[in-house]
């Protein structure tokens, strides 16, 4: 089989003292949504977080596209294709969902209106509040707001941490529709989820982690019905 | 009763002093405001940096003067203040490439970096001292009214006259130019705009591909403008003097903190919010309340609530109020 597109391969480090991952594997196709699910304290969001280069990996490598990435800074990730969209703190409140937008094409120099508008299309409500300060937003709202930022640099791997924490379950039905429509563009998703049952249900792979290890690996739908994944982390 | 000439004395002693302090101020917070929102400190080195502008300008002006070079009816310094602000500009990124990127690399406590602008202020202080001396310089030149209060009365045929400074109307219409170019600049501009993001959430903005080193710098050269057109406009308004520039400090910070720490808005609204109160505070009413009671009832005393010798003490209270009840100020600022 071909190296998927991004993949961190037996990741081992942490935040500085004791390693928080021990030679965790998360990978992601081209095009396809790739789901990291596990109990709390897992290191789902360390994992991640990983193959953005936010923290020093000890072991391991990360590779995009066949390229070994794994001594570069986020922002140098940023300009290689890759786009984060962090839990918290993800959006800019003070400015208007359009500046929003604008800041997330920063480092573009040709003309973005293009992409703008495909954001636009993808989420009709922002078109519709981008003089908005985004701060105003709903909690779904500022959810699109910050995948529509992240999406504005037209990354090949979007990369979405907790996407759906704090919102109602119309909105986060909503949010895993939408995120299907920006894979079907051919954007790889690699995503951290606390709802593990719906987010495994659009996966088409999906990572069950226990203290920083693999401990399950498989297709969305395979998860969902393995029996032992289903009673230790779906709740039966 | 004498409405008119009350408001004419009003006007006179109150409200236009208190309209140009108050654009000072203003033009002081602003700087203020951004080195909060941006560097995420307070600096207190502000009122210096104001110093060391004008005593640039003010060394300039002198040149110019001797030169015989003027500006017709508006003062010399102006054309002084673009040197002035260029060599302002240099030295405050010197200061920063030689004293604040240590402490930011290290990712130092705000209280910290608040220390290490006292020391810059030392330096400051001690600089401007050894070059211009601690007395008061004069520099203003052109004409020093736009209106006096002798033609006035003639004008109008009022009892009381009304004066309005040249240096008024100068500093109103440069704070005003100043402030337009600056929300301009923020509102419109990408650089603007990747500074209030910065300021906004300095990790997403990271990520968003902004270079923290060109907003850091462009942010300085703003406020080091700032300051120096301040502390100009003060000077020629009134005169200069090294230490009321360091006294300059609290109602600066009290505007700014007033007005909500990182809010532009809110430091111009706080500047003239603390000009006005320490203006209307300390001004003895008498004459004006002579001409609006009946004359059977006309004051004895001043009517004046404090000396100006405790102007400073208005500021220092209306900043412990707004801490007490609204720490983030009128415009919702950043809390202290």
């Amino acid at each position: 089989m071909a190296e998927p597109f991004l993949i961190g391969e037996a990741m081992t480090g942490g935040y500085g003292g004791a390693d928080i991952l021990h030679a965790c594997t998360i990978a992601v196709e081209k095009g396809q949504i790739a789901v990291i699910v596990g109990p709390n304290g897992a290191g789902k969001s360390t994992a991640m977080k990983a193959v953005f280069g936010m923290l020093r990996l000890r072991a391991g490598h990360v590779k995009l596209a066949g390229e070994d990435i794994t001594a570069l800074s986020p922002q140098a990730r940023v300009a290689k294709g890759m786009g984060f969209v962090p839990q918290t703190h993800n959006i800019f409140t003070s400015m208007t969902v359009e500046e929003n937008l604008e800041m997330g094409a920063f480092i573009r120099t040709d003309d973005f209106s293009d992409t703008l508008a495909q954001v636009y299309d993808l989420f009709p409500i922002l078109k519709q509040k981008r003089l908005q300060p985004a701060g105003e937003l709903s909690g779904g709202q500022r959810q699109q707001v910050a995948v529509g930022r992240a999406l504005m640099t037209r990354p090949k791997v979007l990369m979405l941490d907790e996407p759906t924490a704090g919102v109602s379950p119309i909105v986060m039905d909503e949010l895993f529709d939408r995120i299907i429509e920006v894979a079907r563009t051919g954007i790889s998703i690699l995503m951290v989820e606390q709802n593990a049952r719906q987010a495994l249900e659009i996966a088409d792979k999906g990572y069950v982690l226990v203290q920083g290890a693999n401990r399950f690996t498989d297709t969305g739908k395979a998860l969902l019905a393995d029996p032992e994944v289903r009673r230790s982390f779906l709740g039966g | 009763m004498d409405i008119l000439n009350a408001l004419v004395v009003f006007l006179n002693f109150v409200f236009v002093p208190g309209l140009a302090y108050g654009a000072q101020l203003a033009l002081g917070a602003l700087g203020v405001t951004l080195i909060y929102g941006i560097l995420r400190f307070s600096n207190f080195a502000h009122g210096d940096t104001m110093a060391l502008g004008t005593m640039v300008t003010i060394l300039f002006t002198w040149w110019f003067q001797s030169m015989g070079i003027s500006f017709g009816v508006l003062p010399t310094a102006l054309l002084a203040l673009p040197i002035g602000i260029a060599v302002t500009a240099l030295f405050v990124l010197g200061t920063d490439r030689v004293v604040y990127r240590f402490y930011r690399k290290q990712k130092a406590a705000p209280v910290i970096l608040v220390m290490v602008s006292l020391g810059v202020m030392f330096v400051m202080n001690g600089i401007v001292r050894l070059i211009i001396g601690v007395d008061d310089q004069n520099f203003v030149d052109g004409s020093r009214f736009v209106i006096a209060a002798g033609d006035f009365r003639e004008m109008t045929g009022l009892a009381e006259g009304l004066a309005i400074k040249t240096t008024q109307v100068v500093t109103v219409v440069t704070a005003l130019v100043v402030m337009g170019l600056l929300f301009w600049f923020l509102q419109k501009t990408r650089t603007g705009k990747s500074m209030r993001a910065f300021s906004d959430n300095e990790d997403l903005a990271l990520l968003s591909g902004i270079n923290p080193d060109r907003v850091v710098a462009v942010t300085w050269i703003i406020a080091a403008a700032l300051a120096t057109i301040a502390g100009v406009l003060y000077g020629l308004d009134k005169s200069f003097r090294p230490f009321v520039y360091f006294q300059l400090l609290l109602p600066i910070f009290a505007a700014a903190i007033v007005g909500g720490l990182g809010s532009p808005l809110g430091a111009i609204a706080g500047g003239f919010l603390i000009a006005f109160s320490e203006v209307m505070v300390t001004y003895a009413w008498k004459k004006v309340v002579t001409y609006l009671v009946p004359e059977s009832m006309a004051p004895e005393g001043l009517l004046q609530l404090m000396g100006t010798d405790y102007k400073f003490a208005v500021s220092f209270a209306i900043l412990i109020l707004v801490l007490i009840f609204m720490p983030t100020g009128l415009f919702k600022g950043k809390s202290v």
